[in-house]
């Protein structure tokens, strides 16, 4: 299978990550040479196989109904990345910000 | 006697014990060597004040009789990974610009408990994705070792990865030990660049709570130290369950240098003959067959066994490691901390951010990560890795009931010089190929400093041990550390 | 009863599934401590974890699942013993994670159904799809500032239930039914206080129409987020006309995500892209399977509460109440408690329409919910009292509930301070009938030569000269006796 030029400006966009155009040919390459070479697992056999998810074989650990977390707005904010909006009186919270949404 | 900077952890905590230093000597000592090495650029962030300080700390505690943990006083290093209260934490990626946590990752506040001492934050390939130190955004890190003759002779050489900052640290002596992670073969195969001890506990042995997340099915914190014993010692003082992460056990740990004197006798070794390749250099294939023999001597019996979907391993990494990164790493853009480009709209300032913030290779897995498992590829990809990873894991569980330990050379080949390999993203991915099944299956395993190719670089034995029995591990290493003899010290620190 | 739309080449018929999501009560969120109590300043219930930052790990809220179960029992649908939280991945300002996690392909809850009351008295059985768990997102705010969007995390990670409906559903009317019943049911179990103004129920509608009679199901559309039940219906009605007008006009109906505006009452397609997209669902490696026994699933069962539909049940074959009434009395958990409280003490039928007639009526013109109805249960318990016991006339108990519901005085008070007991005295009725014989002598010829009817014109008189106070019966009876003398 090969990626081309189309499909990963579609993946690209999916990650959100910017491709320059010109460096388009060199990054579907790469990845069509990497994808090319993990396809050689079409050779196992896996009929009837269940997919592994974890390696842990314990049961969910479980957290009671309890409000222990939170009401730490400093902490939230702290490394919010300019511009945002933060009330004079820290505690009581402020906003991150993003470009205008129009939807 | 020996400068304070060549002891190792178990050496110097006998040494404060016995009062021959402090532990703000022992720390200074460290941070002159520090300021010597500092050309290895094996540290993103350096902290002496706060090294100093909790030395201090140390030492008080010591004087007034309290209660000391396991490696008081002692100096580590931490992979830049790991989250630290108040200070920059990177991941080595432009994308956390300025990212300062205001909280602590359980790993690293369980070592602070046990008493050591933060040096810094090490160098790492970017977001752990890397098999050479070279992704890092802070610059690669360089191998204290150099070629004493052949191609290499005279170049830098990189250190391994991702965790080449750490290994790179110990191995000059800047510290004891190191803190890193190991996702297909993060600490085992730079630990095996650089000459020294590198350990990879079973998955959920230690909480992920706190550490930058790669691929959360297969990250795992561990020591590289320079002895068997070292790693014994940090690895205790890592390890504990953790209610904030669901995928840690909740087993007791035990005390691990309580094995290292046990011996191998009666133990059974498999040998697994996938593991040697053709193409494999003649001192790998060397190497591995004289710590066959070491471990025979020693009572142990050795026997070849067959782990037959271990070519398949690398490529079903490759698929399930992108796909969980390309998920873990969609919170960095740019809204909360971190690195912020802004643009006109809001995917515009994602897609920006996400450009600018990532590197080549961890955008190359980014990408490969979304492709997989995007609609109409899930099947095809994704899933039939995970029902490969089973079969290995399977394959595992096999020769685990005829066999206690594993042996296997850690890495393919000895440092490679800076530059290698970097156009071929396929080649580079070749060095885990030892290291990333026990990865998949969620295994512990060691690599442990066993001799010197023809060029005088170190070549690393690799052992991996049924799920939770480090005990084991570790006392099959330290045979194989006695028998090697190897002298850890590198030939030519820069 | 299906709903037809009478286009120009034909009839056509609606098709309606809907996605509801509806907020778990619980004090802590889905996968972190942190509080979701309404209204808090911004991003003060935002945990380490809410807020995405590097490293943080999902731990599950044991309550949230069994509260997910309790619905799924309510439902009448089956309980999944493994089941699996996914990775949904997406961009948005306010999804921290870059992901929502959620189930997918092994929901904790699988088919179901929900009963319909029809206003005809009848019940509909509509399906349910599946339900499942998942984590809701934060908040976006456009209107704060010229170039930017605010955003408040506080909301991030509270526990939602996605209820997704079977496309079973034929018209707005329906829809609406739908919800209500949904809701009253969530709220009986107490897995959902289902307050959409403030965000606690939400749905997201599907429509599209075809030919009456055919079987196919045509493109549908998406609107996302609908908060009220009137939009709900609004949605619906707007969104199938505007395919009709497609169709017919030899146009397409495209499949998309659309929004509602409420102020111009019209659906729009939505401009950003991100609900466009490829989702990427995968098991979440930071959690393990949910795995439940089926003990622990019968635990639940049996406390259970008593639901609408059983309840309704009990109040017509036990009270013997009409269906209509019952399934009026059962739609709000609270109407329900009252009126069992007043049933408990009087004539269950009486109160039924005491409390579907003059209460509701009350209340709806003071526009009260019953919680804090002027007339309390015992106030209502006494005033039917005095009827019962002849101290008061229907009619009187009526002029005596309105001023009850004005002022708040008990019925008794008002009754002395107002002297409106009925006469119940012989003697004193007696005199009066005399009285009123002898001033119309016409009338007493007119009904001894026949004319029975003429007698409740003598009734009347009676009435009026005792303020309507005199006990009706009597004054028949003894009307009656002096007459055919
Ligand atoms: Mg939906
Ligand atoms: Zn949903």
């Amino acid at each position: 299978m090969t990626l081309d030029k189309k499909i990963v400006k579609n993946i690209a966009f999916l990650a959100r990550i910017k491709v320059p155009d010109d460096s388009l040919d060199q990054i579907s390459e790469e990845l069509s040479d990497i994808i090319g070479w993990v396809e050689q697992l079409d050779e196992v056999v896996t009929d009837g196989v269940n997919p592994m998810t974890s390696v842990t074989e314990l049961t969910w650990p479980r957290r009671k109904d309890l409000v222990n977390d939170g009401d730490c707005p400093e902490d939230i904010l702290f490394n919010s990345t300019e511009p945002n909006w933060i009330s004079d009186d820290p505690s009581k919270g402020g906003f991150f910000t993003v470009p205008k949404v129009v939807e | 006697m020996t400068s304070l900077n060549d002891l190792t952890i178990a050496a110097a905590a006998k040494g404060l014990k016995d009062g021959k230093f402090t532990s703000e000597e022992l720390v200074v000592a460290h941070i002159d060597v520090l300021d010597e090495k500092r050309s290895l650029n094996a540290f993103i962030t350096e902290t002496p004040e706060i090294a100093i300080a909790r030395a201090k700390e140390s030492d008080i505690r010591r004087r007034s009789g309290e209660k000391l943990g396991l490696m008081d006083g002692i100096p580590i290093a931490i992979k830049d990974l790991f989250c630290t209260e108040n200070v920059l934490t990177t991941a080595g990626s432009h994308i956390l610009d300025g990212f300062i946590p205001t909280y602590e990752s359980t790993v690293t506040t369980n070592l602070r408990n046990a008493g050591a001492v933060m040096l810094g934050k090490t160098n790492l390939d970017e977001f752990a994705m890397g098999s050479a130190n070279m992704t890092s955004y802070y610059g690669p890190v360089k191998n204290p070792w150099i070629a004493q003759s052949g191609a290499k002779k005279g170049k830098h050489l990189v250190p391994g990865g991702s965790s080449g900052g750490s290994a790179s640290a110990v191995a000059a002596r800047i510290v004891p030990g190191a803190l890193g992670t190991d996702t297909g073969g993060s600490i085992r195969q730079p630990a095996s660049f650089t000459g020294i001890v590198g350990m990879k506990p079973t998955y959920g042995r230690c909480s992920r709570w706190g550490i930058v997340a790669f691929s959360s099915s297969l990250d795992q914190a561990g020591p590289l130290t320079r002895t068997v014993e070292d790693a014994a010692i940090m690895l205790g003082a890592m390890s504990g369950h953790d209610i904030k992460d669901s995928t840690s056990v909740p087993f007791d740990v035990p005390n691990f240098t309580s094995s290292l004197l046990e011996g191998v006798e009666g133990l059974k070794i498999g040998i697994p003959k996938e593991y040697s390749m053709e193409g494999m250099p003649s001192e790998i294939e060397a190497i591995w067959s004289k710590g066959r023999s070491w471990l025979e001597d020693q009572g142990a019996e050795c026997i070849e066994v067959s782990l037959p979907h271990t070519k398949y391993a690398l490529p079903t990494y490759y698929i399930i490691a992108p796909a969980e990164a390309s998920s873990n790493l969609a919170r960095y853009d740019g809204v909360r901390y971190g690195l912020r480009v802004n643009g006109e709209t809001l995917d515009d300032m994602f897609e920006s951010t996400r450009g600018e913030g990532f590197g080549e290779e961890v955008r190359r897995r980014i990408l490969i990560g979304t492709y997989v498992l995007s609609a109409g590829y899930y099947d095809a990809y994704y899933i039939k890795a995970q029902k490969v990873r089973t079969l290995i894991a399977n394959d595992f569980k096999k020769v685990f009931e005829k066999v206690d330990l594993l042996l296997t050379p850690t890495a393919p080949s000895a440092a490679f010089s800076i530059g290698e390999k970097m156009d071929d993203p396929v080649a580079m991915y070749l060095n885990d190929i030892f290291t990333v099944p026990a990865s998949l299956a969620g295994l512990p395993a060691i690599s442990i400093p066993s001799g010197l190719d023809g060029d005088g670089l170190p070549l690393g034995l690799h052992l991996i041990a049924k799920p939770f029995d480090e005990l084991s591990l570790f006392r099959t290493a330290k045979i194989l550390e006695l028998a090697a003899e190897f002298d850890t010290k590198p030939r030519i620190a820069t | 009863m299906s709903y037809i739309i009478e286009g120009d080449t034909g009839n056509w018929e609606i098709v309606i599934g809907l996605e509801v999501h509806a907020q778990i009560s619980s004090q802590a969120k889905l996968f972190s401590g942190s509080a979701t109590a309404f209204g808090a300043d911004p991003n003060t219930q935002v945990s380490l974890i809410d807020a995405a930052m590097p490293g943080m790990l999902p731990v599950i809220n044991e309550y949230c699942v069994t509260q997910a179960i309790k619905t799924g029992l309510g439902l009448k649908a089956k309980i999944n013993l493994h089941s699996v939280f996914e990775r949904k991945n997406y961009f948005y300002a306010d999804l921290p994670q870059g992901y929502q996690i959620s189930q997918f392909a092994n929901p904790i809850v699988g088919e179901g159904i929900v009963l319909l009351d029809m206003p005809d008295g009848n019940t509909r059985e509509i399906g349910i799809e599946r339900l499942h768990m998942e984590q809701d997102a934060g908040k976006s705010m456009h209107d704060q500032d010229p170039r930017l969007s605010f955003i408040d995390l506080n909301r991030s990670g509270v526990a939602l239930m996605e209820i997704v409906s079977k496309p079973d559903l034929r018209s707005s009317e329906e829809a609406g039914l739908f919800v209500r019943k949904l809701r009253a049911i969530l709220r009986y179990l107490g897995t959902c206080d289902g307050n959409m103004e403030e965000g606690s129920m939400r749905a997201d509608v599907n429509v599209s129409v075809r030919p009456v009679g055919s079987k196919e199901f045509l493109t549908r559309t998406e609107t996302k987020n609908v908060n009220s039940i009137r939009f709900i219906t609004q949605v619906i009605d707007v969104e199938s006309l505007r395919q009709v007008k497609a169709y017919e006009e030899g146009k397409e109906v495209i499949q998309e995500t659309r929004q509602f505006d409420a102020s111009q009452g019209q659906t729009r397609a939505m401009r950003s892209k991100e609900f466009s997209h490829d989702y990427r669902y995968f098991p979440d490696p930071d959690l393990l399977p949910v795995i439940l026994t089926i003990d622990e699933i019968d635990s639940i069962r049996k406390n259970l509460p008593e639901l609408p539909d059983d309840k309704k049940n009990r109040f017509i074959k036990e009270l013997g109440l009409s269906s209509y009434d019952a399934s009026v009395l059962v739609a709000d958990k609270e109407i329900a408690d009252f009126f069992e409280q007043v049933a408990e003490k009087c004539n269950s039928k009486i109160a039924a329409n005491w409390i579907t007639g003059n209460l509701f009526g009350a209340l709806k013109k003071a526009n009260l919910p019953i919680t804090n109805s002027p007339v309390s249960v015992d106030a209502l318990i006494e005033l039917l009292g005095l009827i019962e016991d002849d101290i008061i006339s229907g009619r009187i108990a009526k002029d005596v509930f309105e001023e009850m519901f004005e002022s708040g005085i008990t019925a008794g008070e008002i009754v002395k301070k107002k002297g409106l007991e009925q006469i119940t005295n012989v003697g004193e009725i007696e005199s009066i009938v005399d009285n009123i014989l002898t001033l119309n002598p016409d009338q007493v010829d007119d009904f001894k030569g026949g004319n029975e009817k003429a007698i409740g014109w003598f009734v009347g008189q009676v009435m009026k000269a005792t303020g309507g106070k005199a006990n009706p019966k009597l004054v028949n009876d003894i009307l009656r006796s002096k007459l055919v003398e």
